[in-house]
């Protein structure tokens, strides 16, 4: 709790109560919806993700190719939606449902990158491609790089 | 010389400034809400052909201190200092404007609370003998402030629902040493209230302690009630910082049902802007158009404005430090 | 053409959900980029134990498209790697395995920024 020396006549109102207090008026999330929405537009999109990767296969892709075209594909449609400026909207109705799929992965990326254009082509763009992709390829690579140099050793 | 201090934190001006005119320029959204007849100029789209937000929002704060110039019939050489803050880092949509009005300029910060933060000091000057004429004017930009503040504005997500809506607007007022108008006859500069709130996307129960205190201080220097005011008005809590406020006064025995908050009126509740709004623009463009007008009109005789600012930034919520809540109060009187 | 669609919705959904309750649930300061980031680290994890592939076998994209899936192609290119080529495989694989991703994102990412302007 910050450091308060005040002069009377103060609020008679404890920093503790008011948390108490401010807890109690605010809004809280609407879980329920917010849930429901994450879950259908979330399988919607993963959905949309399996009938590209059978249409790979299809034409004759293995298995796992088809998957990774699919990412790409995914991550160049969540770019440009981004860019059209329909991204958004889909997240303010969807939340989690629109950023955890690799779509959101794209949105993040161009959204950042998208802004700092008037800050110029490389500290703009080329480092705010960055803001985010940065801490998830860090963690990522970070982690998978752990977990090899474990089963080598354990193996 | 005589001392104008009352009580703690409160002067009471011995020649009060009068409100010669005002201006005020809103983006599309502010447009379509209940108070749009109370604008000057509203703009279409919020960067008007300019090259980024930025500068948008830097030419909006010109138009709204040309046009308070314009409508006081003066001519700008007559103004003796301009007054002006906003919201970005180092004010540099004042400093722009600044830059195209070529006065003597003061720059202000107390984010949200700069327009009564200038109007006091603004007033100050006029009543010590220091200027005849002072320009008060800020500015704020929707997007200019979410990507400086929070995330940028294509990225996909939910705003929480004790979130505000940074109002794309600039409000500007001539002040003058005598004429015809409204009066600004006390001041009350705020203190720093720190309740220990660190969610910026809850500014309004960050700030709603200051506005109290500050409100509890400004009655008890003037030994005034509640009720000695047709109107108290916030700028702006929003309405979960509203609603905080009013219970903490309860505590000290203060009851209000002419409490209202410049973030509640500004827009529609079907315009999804969840707690309401906030931003420095937001106050003055509801105290340049609406209250103003009905001051004029005589609905109203004394108002109490209260400035409330969430000085933090970006940096200060990253290293976890909390917001660091100020409200400044002006009364105005017709 | 719709082989394995159902159990992508669902899984797919599902782990979605699981992004909706952390941020619902947890402190405001917990963004979606907080929520990324736990995604790509806990695939990552659940790869390495072996819990994950079973789920992208049932669930196909319901559990390759969440970002989920992508820390798990990490994981699962690193510990393939080491079979082959051993220590230096556990710094290659998981980077070779997601070399699409990663590439796609900064490439479909960099050309969308400079062809679109940000509508606000």
């Amino acid at each position: 709790m910050p450091k308060q020396n005040l002069r009377p006549p103060n609020l008679k109102v404890t920093p503790q109560e008011y948390e108490q207090l401010s807890k109690s008026m605010t809004p809280k999330p609407t879980i329920g919806k917010n849930v429901i929405r994450a879950f259908l537009v979330g399988g919607l999109i993963c959905v949309f993700g399996q009938i590209i990767i059978n249409s790979f296969v299809q034409v004759g892709l293995p298995k796992d190719q088809a998957s990774t075209a699919t990412t790409a594909l995914l991550i160049f449609l969540g770019a440009l939606l981004t860019g059209l400026g329909v991204y958004d909207e889909i997240g303010k109705f969807a939340g989690a449902g629109s950023i955890v799929p690799v779509t959101g992965f794209a949105n993040s990326i161009v959204s950042s990158a998208l802004e700092y254009k008037r800050e110029g082509y490389v500290m703009g763009v080329g480092a705010k491609l960055f803001t985010i992709a940065g801490p998830v390829l860090v963690y990522g690579i970070a982690t998978s790089i752990g977990i090899g140099i474990i089963v080598y050793f354990l193996r | 010389m005589k001392l104008k201090r009352m009580g703690n934190q409160t002067v009471v001006f011995s020649n009060p400034s009068v409100i010669l005119s005002s201006y005020s320029v809103v983006g599309p959204m502010e447009g379509q809400g209940p108070l749009s007849k109370s604008f000057n100029s509203v703009w279409k789209d919020n960067i008007s052909g300019n090259s980024s937000w930025e500068v948008a929002e830097s030419k909006m704060l010109e138009e709204a201190l040309e046009g308070a110039i314009n409508r006081a019939s003066m001519a700008k050489d007559e103004i003796d200092y301009l007054l002006a803050g906003d919201l970005l880092n180092q004010i540099i949509s004042a400093n722009f404007a600044a830059r195209t009005m070529g006065l003597p300029f003061i720059g202000l910060y107390g984010a949200c609370s700069t327009m009564a933060l200038s109007m006091s000091v603004g007033t100050m000057l006029i009543d010590g003998g220091f200027a005849r004429r002072v320009l008060v004017g800020v500015s704020s930009h929707h997007d200019t402030a979410e990507r400086q503040y929070r995330m940028p504005t294509e990225q996909g997500g939910q705003r929480a629902m004790s979130a505000q809506w940074t109002v794309t607007g600039a409000g500007s007022l001539v002040l003058g040493e005598s004429g015809e108008g409204p009066r600004i006859t006390a001041a009350t500069i705020g203190r720093i209230v720190d309740f220990g709130e660190k969610d910026a996307n809850n500014m309004g129960a960050a700030m709603a302690p200051a506005v109290a205190d500050t409100i509890l201080n400004h009655l008890n220097d003037m030994n005034r009630t509640p009720d000695d005011y047709d109107l108290i008005i916030s700028g702006d809590l929003g309405s979960v910082g509203l609603n905080l406020s009013q219970e903490v006064l309860k505590k000290n025995g203060l009851a209000f049902n002419n409490f209202s908050d410049c973030g509640v009126l500004i827009y529609d509740k079907k315009q999804d802007v969840h707690a309401g709004a906030s931003g420095c623009g937001c106050s003055a463009v509801v105290f340049a158009g609406h209250i103003l007008d009905k001051i004029k009109s005589g609905e109203y005789k004394r108002v109490l404005l209260v400035g409330s600012g969430a000085l933090h930034s970006q940096t200060s919520s990253l290293q976890g430090e909390s917001i660091p809540g100020i409200g400044h109060a002006v009364v105005i009187e017709a | 053409m719709f082989e394995q669609v159902i159990p992508a919705f669902i899984v797919g959904g599902l782990i979605c959900v699981v992004g909706q309750l952390l941020m619902d649930l947890t402190k405001p300061s917990f963004t979606p980029a907080h929520v990324l980031v736990t995604f790509v680290t806990g695939g990552a994890i659940l790869g390495g134990l072996g819990v994950y592939e079973p789920l992208v076998k049932f669930a196909g994209a319901g559990a390759s498209v969440p970002l989920s899936g992508f820390g798990y192609t990490l994981a699962k290119g690193a510990m393939e790697a080491v079979g082959e080529r051993g220590l230096l495989g556990a710094f290659s694989g998981g980077v070779e395995a997601a070399a699409v991703g990663i590439a796609a994102a900064v490439f479909f990412g960099y050309l969308v920024s400079i062809t679109f302007n940000p509508k606000g």
